[in-house]
Formats: structure tokens, sequence, C-alpha cells
């Protein structure tokens, strides 16, 4: 299971990547394994400002559908247009091309209260 | 928690294994998507050693199992199989099955893995009440019997290979007893639960090993793949195919469930409740089993509602997913008999949304 260093985990199995306070989330290797393959993506929360822990949108895959919880408040600038037509970059490449939104953080504070990626593969454990 | 004798292959091939009725079973190896459309394409192998199987023999066994079940066992002829239910005596289903008959006095019933101990009561006591010696002329060998299912339009022509009788035009739902893959008997059956034509397996857990390794050779030159619970599902799906515990259970009748094929009115047929039954064939369901495509982008989940055009709520869904063929959203659901009709548009309540769907005919999937 690859959980790569230089990102930040949340308990709803996200992931987060900053540059400035501009962030990119999407789900974890883990999570992706998990769900199994996925068929679309849901996000209609583009423009909104949401808080942390705040649904961004749905995840469906072939066995069950999952919520996705924004892990810190941010104001939701983009969703990932290339999983319209390509859902699988999830389940391919969790960390890479299948991010699923880009994220103007309001408070990045709250980033302390995520998890390394040693922390993380403790918690999956 | 309960292992297969198949388990040790599941866990060499890297399957996600989850708890299932009790056994770890393989939920998948490399995708749902994958293993769906190597089934529909070409053969897959599927784990069912979990299926219960209960033996009933004997003078009294016919009467038995025509008491227990809804379909007519005085039609089924030496050879053949038989898809079935057990009425609960309140109108409901125990569970479905398959009834075999090898003669006239011996009877093989296969029943579903989650329900098991509770068709083992069910039955028993019946057998009890009609003087059947119970653990002889009843007897449960669910623990000492192991089965596969292979399946796709390949199967058959792989499975050839493994013995000398010619099983490759064997009608469907028949089955003999026959020397297979080097074992001396296997129950070989012309049954599945994907639509996609092939077989199942039976025999002993100490020939499991023996089988599946033979099943795998066989079927390398057509790439065989493994198939787990959650394909299982979807090409059961696809098909319309009623899965225990979703479609039907101890509170919906085979007439609601459109069961009605397998429910006989014959003479002599007198199952547990029968009058019932025909009763509310005659008066028609208040409610019906149906299939539905989504219209828009959704996937139907179990428990979602379903609404007419004002919104009001007219049945609830009982299975769904994404067909993996036709990449639409099917589901199937209880839906009130006068909104019930084919072609007829409902709504279903995905999360905060409302999705056009229509009412379809099973298959929803036609190969």
């Amino acid at each position: 299971m690859s959980i790569p260093e230089n990102l930040k985990y949340s308990q709803d199995h996200e992931w987060i990547r900053t540059e400035e306070d501009i962030a990119y989330v999407g789900i974890t290797d883990h999570a992706q394994s998990n769900l199994g393959d996925i068929v679309f993506i849901e996000v209609e929360t583009v423009g909104e400002k949401l808080d942390k822990g705040d649904a961004f949108g749905n995840v469906e895959a072939v066995k069950a559908v999952e919520e996705l919880y924004l892990p810190v408040a941010g104001e939701v600038l983009e969703f990932n247009e290339e999983l319209e037509d390509s859902p699988d970059l999830v389940n391919k490449d969790p960390y890479g091309k299948g991010w699923l939104i880009k994220v103007k953080l309001s408070n990045p504070a709250e980033l302390d209260d995520l998890m390394g990626s040693e922390a993380y593969s403790e918690f999956i454990q | 928690m309960k292992n297969t004798p198949f388990t040790i292959f599941h866990e060499k091939l890297g399957a996600r294994l989850e708890s299932f009725a009790g056994y770890r079973m393989p939920i998948e190896y490399t995708g749902i998507n994958d293993e769906h459309r190597a089934v529909r394409e070409r053969l897959g192998v599927f784990d069912v050693s979990h299926m219960g199987e209960f033996w009933a023999k004997g003078p009294k066994a016919f009467d038995l199992v025509q008491r227990l079940t809804t379909n007519d066992v005085a039609a089924l002829v030496n050879g053949k199989v038989q898809y079935t239910c057990f009425p609960n005596g309140k109108g409901g289903i125990v569970d479905d099955l398959l009834v075999y008959r090898m003669d006239e006095e011996t009877y093989l019933l296969v029943v579903n893995a989650a329900n098991i101990e509770k068709d083992w009561n069910w039955c028993a006591a019946e057998a009890k009440k009609m003087g059947l010696e119970v653990g002889k002329e009843l007897y449960n060998a669910s623990e000492g019997t192991a089965q596969l299912a292979i399946q796709g339009p390949l199967a058959l022509k792989a499975m050839q290979k493994l013995t000398d009788v010619s099983i490759e035009n064997m009608e469907f739902y028949s089955f003999a007893k026959i020397p297979f893959a080097g074992i001396d008997e296997v129950i070989f059956s012309t049954t599945g639960y994907t639509g996609a034509g092939g077989c199942e397996v039976y025999c002993d857990n100490a020939d499991a090993e023996v089988l599946w390794k033979a099943v795998m050779d066989a079927g390398e030159e057509y790439e065989i793949k493994p198939i787990g619970l959650g394909a299982r599902d979807t090409l059961r799906l696809e098909m319309g195919y009623c899965l225990y515990g979703n479609d039907i259970n101890d509170e919906t009748s085979p007439i609601e469930a459109g069961l009605g094929w397998i429910t006989k009115f014959t003479e002599g047929n007198n199952f547990i409740d029968r009058d019932l039954f025909f009763k509310q064939k005659e008066q028609k369901p208040s409610r019906r089993l149906r299939g539905f495509i989504m219209q828009e982008r959704g996937i139907p989940r179990q428990h979602y509602e379903i609404a007419n055009e004002k919104g009001d709520v007219i049945g609830e869904v009982t299975s769904g997913t994404m067909s993996p063929m036709l990449k639409l959203g099917v589901g199937m659901g209880y839906i009130n008999s006068e909104f019930a009709g084919f072609g007829s548009k409902v709504f279903i309540q995905v999360r905060n949304k409302s999705i056009p769907a229509e009412i379809v005919r099973f298959p929803f999937y036609k190969a």
C-alpha cells in the first residue's frame, strides 16, 4: 500500500498536498483499494466555502458509495475534469492523476491536525 | 471464521478476503469489472463451497421435498435440477434453492450459505413431523462438500478436457455423477448464477485441491480467471436473478417476487402456503419486484426510495449496481403494482436527487 511521505492524511482516508494556500485533495491508495472499481465521482461543490469535515462529494464504486469529506476548511476551486471520462484514474493513480479537487485553504493551521505518512500507516493497520 | 478447501488458493492469488456467512470468502481478485467481463466473454471460476447441501432420502423423501418447496417435484426426472423456494408458513420465503433428483428416493437440496442453519431447522422440523429420521433420511452435508462454479461461454468447452463423458451438449439445468479431473465421482451440473452458461461441480472436501488445479489448468488456454463474490453479485444482477436477503426474504412472497414460474399449483403439489399464494395470485399482489434502468447517471443501492412522478414513495430498491456490460445503473425493487407496468417511468431517490429510471423486463443484459 503506497503512502507518500510528502502528504497529510485524514481519518476519512483523504490525502492533501499543499502549495502555499492552495491544496489538492484526493483519496488514499488504501481507500481506493477498499472501494474497488470506481465508476464515477460526483462533486457539485465547486465555488463553495466548506468547513473542515464537510462533505464535498461522493465516490461511486461498483459495490458501494462513499461520501467525500474535506480534511480542512476551504473553498473548492476546481474538480479534476479528467475524472469525468476516466474515473478509474483514482484507482490507478490515487495520489497523482487521480486527484479530486483543488481547494483554497481558509485556515492553513488546520493542516497540523492531520496525520503524517507514518501516523496514517499505523492508523490503517 | 471458517475457510473453504480453496481458501489457500485465494490467498496465493492475492484475493481480498472478507467474512461472508461465516466463511472467509474472496470478494475480488483483480477488480469486479475485469472479473465480470471475463465471465461474460470467456470463463471464470468461483469458489461456492460455502453453499449448503442437504440430502433427503428414502420412501418419504419425495413427499418431504414436495411439501417444503413451491415448485412441482413430480415434474422433476432423474438427472434434472429445479429452481424453487421454501415458503415459511406465513407467506414469506425461508430460502431459495436448487433441488437435484438423483432417483425417486434421493434428492439433493442446495441452499444459501447465510441460511444453512435456519433452513436446516426448518426442514428438520418438517421432516420430523412427516416421520423421517433426521440425520439419516434428511442430513446436512454442507461441511464436507466443496463446490466450484465454472461459468462463461467457454466454460463447458474447457471443462470437457477433464472428462470422457460428453458434457458440452448437456441440457441446461441437468446433472450427472461422472469421473472428472481424475476424481472418481463428482456431481457435474449445468447450473449457475451468472446467465453466462457453464457448470457447477460438487465434490468431497478431500478432492477439492485436485479439482481446483485441474480446472485452472484446463482453463488456462482460454484465460480462465478466478472470480470473487463482488462480480458474482453484478453478474446475477445483470440477469435479474434474486438474491436472498436482498430481493426475497421472510416477508416477500414468490408471487410478488416474480417467482410465480416456480410456484406450481398443480394437483398433488400441496406445499406449505399453497392456498395463501393461490389467493394472492388470483387477487394480484399489491406490489411487484421489478427491474429498472437508470436514465441518467446514478447508481441505485439497497434501501433507496422509489417515487412516482408526483414524488410519492411507491417502493424501495432491494439491489442495485452499475452494470459492467451496459455501463448504466440497474436495480431491482418492490414497486406498488399500479405503478409497476413495464415501460413506466419511476424516480430513484439517490441522496438529494431524484433520478429517472424505466421499468424493464429481465434480463437487463442479453448475451
